[in-house]
């Protein structure tokens, strides 16, 4: 019982201290890149990444609040996606171009028949 | 406290600080608002670890309601840039 609380621990920092790399890093991504689309790219994977591990580290080291983890683990998976998403499309949709010039723009075509149908 | 936790803390204060300097220098509105997404994911991720290090339970709900507003606040801010609303 001693080792596996012993082995819970080590596993437990090492989770937490993924994580607070992974935002680390995120956060210079969203400081560091050129353009909207690269910091959306940047910070919301490695944020959504660090935030997770770091939860699910704290979860490991405190057994006893492992369900209520879970649940925010859940919750930031499935919101932060959502959110990007939505940020990459009002950005999109507010005319803001990107930084290096794209050959294809498939989103393009979509929005135009979107606009002829209404 | 272990020196792990001491390294962690003060690596997401660095990353806090990194995106409020994106907060306030972006130069439209769509980068002020990808900069408070992800102040608050880091937000979150910092009141967990607070709440072990203090040992108070109630920091994970008060993560999980930040965790909500953030995302409702966020859904909000970009259909408003879109024009949308």
């Amino acid at each position: 019982m001693e080792l596996l609380n012993n082995i819970l621990e080590y596993v437990g920092l090492f989770f937490v201290l993924l994580g607070s790399i992974f935002l680390f890093l995120g956060a210079l991504g969203i400081y560091r890149m050129p353009d909207i689309y690269d910091r959306l790219q940047a910070g919301t994977k490695a944020s959504t990444l660090g935030a997770m591990s770091v939860t699910l580290g704290v979860g490991l080291l405190q057994p006893d609040w492992l369900i209520k983890i879970i649940v925010i683990i859940l919750f930031i998976g499935i919101s932060n996606p959502l959110s990007s998403h939505a940020l990459a499309r009002a950005s999109y949709h507010s005319g803001i171009v990107p930084f290096f010039k794209n050959k294809i723009d498939a989103y393009e075509n979509v929005v135009k028949k979107v606009k002829k149908k209404h | 406290m272990n020196i792990v936790l001491y390294i962690s803390m003060i690596l997401i204060s660095i990353a806090a600080f990194l995106a409020f300097l994106r907060f306030v220098k972006g130069p439209s509105a769509s980068d002020r608002a990808v900069a408070l997404d992800t102040l608050s994911i880091i937000g979150i991720g910092a009141i967990v670890l607070l709440g072990y290090i203090f040992q108070r339970y109630i920091y994970i709900d008060l993560a999980l309601v930040y965790a909500v507003l953030g995302f409702i606040g966020i859904i909000v801010i970009a259909r408003f840039i879109e024009k949308a609303l």
